[in-house]
Formats: C-alpha cells, sequence, structure tokens
C-alpha cells in the first residue's frame, strides 16, 4: 500500500504529540497563561525548521521521490474576515478544550475515551460550516 | 537506555522534529502538513449530503490524510498508554496555583480528570468544554482554513500573512476563553 508511509510520518508525529505533552490541557493553559516557554519553544523550533526547510526547497527547485517539482501553494490573503473570525472561534475552541486537532486524535488513543466526543463535536462544527459556508463573511 | 520512550521531551527536541515532518511530506508526495482537513475528508465520505463543500473526489485528495490522522492515533496509543510517563507533567508552579484557585485538584495526568470525564459530560461545563469547544474546534478551523498544523506551523513556515492572520485569532480566542470564560465555569 502506498499509504503507509504516511501512517507511519502520523505515528511519528502522534509520539512526539504525546511525548512533548503538548497534547496536555495543563500546558495549554501554561501557553495562554503565558508561565512557560515549553509550547512557545515546541511551536516556535518547529516554525523555524519548516521555514528553513521550504527555503531550501524552493531555493533548489528541490523534487519530491518521484521526481515531480515541489509545490507549495499560497494562502489566499484576499479573504481576510475569514481568517480572524475563523482564528478567533478555533482559538475558543482550542483553550476550553486544552486541544487542537491533531492532540485530540492523540488523546484519544492515549486511552481517555472521553476525548471521543469532541472529535465527534469537532466534526459537527466541520460539518456545519460546510453547510452554511456561503452565508458567512469570508 | 531507553528512559526516552516514557520521559518527556523538551521543547528543543520535539519542536524541530515535528518541523521536519513539513519537509518529509513535501518529499513523499508534495503533501501539505496539515490535521484538520481530515474532519472535512470525514465528512465528505460519510455524509455529503447535498453540500457543495463535501463534494469532491475525497478518496485522492483526502485519503494520505486520513491514514496520517490514524498514525497520530497509533502514536497516542503507544506514547501515552504503551509508554506511559509514570511521573505528572512538570507544570510551572504559577499555572498550578492558578488552577487550583478554579478548584482543579488532580494534576496527575495529561488532562484533568474532573473535567475530562465521562461522568461530567452531563453538566454545563463538560457540554461547555467538551462539546461547544469541540464544535468550535471543527468549526473555527474549517472556517479559518486550517488548525495549528496547516496555518500555525506550516504556513508561517511559508511566510504566509493568512496565517500569522489566523494564528493572531486562535490566541485572542485562546485568552478570551482562559482568562474571562473558564473563571466562570471551572
Amino acid at each position: 500500500m502506498n499509504y503507509i508511509k504516511y501512517l507511519l510520518v502520523g505515528v511519528f508525529f502522534g509520539f512526539i504529540l504525546t511525548k512533548s505533552e503538548v497534547i496536555s490541557w495543563f500546558r495549554i493553559q501554561e501557553m495562554f497563561r503565558f508561565q512557560d516557554f515549553h509550547m512557545y519553544g515546541v511551536i516556535g523550533t518547529a516554525i523555524l525548521v519548516g521555514m528553513i526547510a521550504i527555503q531550501v526547497i524552493k531555493k533548489f527547485n528541490l523534487k519530491d521521490r518521484d521526481g515531480n517539482p515541489i509545490t507549495i501553494p499560497p494562502k489566499d490573503f484576499s479573504q481576510k474576515k475569514r481568517y480572524i473570525f475563523g482564528g478567533i472561534l478555533f482559538g475558543l475552541g482550542w483553550a476550553f478544550t486544552g486541544a487542537c486537532p491533531g492532540p485530540l486524535f492523540a488523546l484519544f488513543g492515549t486511552g481517555l475515551t472521553i476525548f471521543i466526543v469532541p472529535i465527534l463535536a469537532a466534526l459537527a462544527g466541520t460539518y456545519v460550516y460546510g453547510a452554511t459556508r456561503e452565508s458567512l463573511p469570508h | 537506555m531507553f528512559d526516552w520512550l516514557t520521559q518527556p521531551w523538551p521543547w528543543y527536541v520535539a519542536g524541530p522534529l515535528i518541523g521536519l515532518i513539513i519537509p518529509l511530506l513535501l518529499y513523499m508526495g508534495n503533501k501539505q502538513f496539515g490535521i484538520s482537513s481530515s474532519l472535512r475528508h470525514t465528512c465528505a465520505a460519510c455524509m455529503p449530503g447535498n453540500i457543495s463543500f463535501f463534494q469532491y473526489d475525497w478518496k485522492s485528495e483526502g485519503m494520505w490524510n486520513l491514514v496520517f490522522v490514524l498514525g497520530v492515533f497509533i502514536g497516542g496509543f503507544l506514547g501515552g498508554y504503551v509508554f506511559q510517563n509514570p511521573e505528572p507533567i512538570a507544570l510551572s508552579a504559577a499555572t498550578v496555583a492558578d488552577l487550583q484557585n478554579l478548584g482543579i485538584t488532580d494534576f496527575s495526568g495529561l488532562v484533568p480528570p474532573e473535567v475530562f470525564s465521562w461522568s461530567n459530560l452531563g453538566s454545563f461545563q463538560g457540554l461547555i468544554i467538551m462539546v461547544l469547544g469541540g464544535f468550535l474546534v471543527g468549526f473555527g478551523a474549517r472556517y479559518a482554513g486550517g488548525c495549528t498544523s496547516g496555518h500555525a506551523i506550516s504556513g508561517i513556515s511559508n511566510l504566509q500573512m493568512a496565517s500569522v492572520t489566523a494564528v493572531i485569532g486562535f490566541f485572542i480566542g485562546g485568552l478570551i476563553v482562559t482568562h474571562l470564560i473558564l473563571p466562570l465555569i471551572l
């Protein structure tokens, strides 16, 4: 199966999320209270490494393993409202659940079965967005 | 020798490893690192209805992402169950004191069990935190076009103003809940 490699990267990501405790509601509280550097260190160094990698890929026009040029589509910044309104709504949810989508799945995996509830609620939220998006300001 | 499997990892190990996932996915198949799209693909696969947002070929676009998310679940199982850290998280004393003031007493796990439990699900607090919170994560991520992985990490790595704006929004929302709403409901 062609997808096994993505499964392995997912396992790698979920394992790091768990070992670095960024899936912890407590760590998210620490972050939003500005009382510890841990979360900022994780996110900041992830961005730094990602940024260097993307610059290298662009500078040398690197290709993927199938030989196709790597393309990273830019995000459309002509729609500004969606990033502000959507961002704030997401932030409210992030602080309530103490988890963004990746950590929700990882937390469920640790055996905290209650996290199926916010996962299903997030699916419902995605569905309602899909159903109402034409009437939302973007 | 295998202590690292159960012990917590410092930010300067975890952060760069997460950052490496961006070029890894680009190299493997030109894939953009992001998690919340998996929620859209699941809607498209299970209940597309007649909603245009869910009418697309989710298998060719999203199967890799669903498999990736299944991997995250397995990674959580390995990291948090099989190789569970037996020690409580080394939180800052200030956070522990603030949360104790709000009535949190059990700091032994990844989340406060008095909030995140099946028995608390029916309470007003449980509904707001777990159901409304989860709903907003899903709704807000799609509205903003990405979550922490897609915007904060992938997007800012690629110097996208859209992502910087979204992350400012994430923080506005998070600060409102942490400092204004949680004190009322915890």
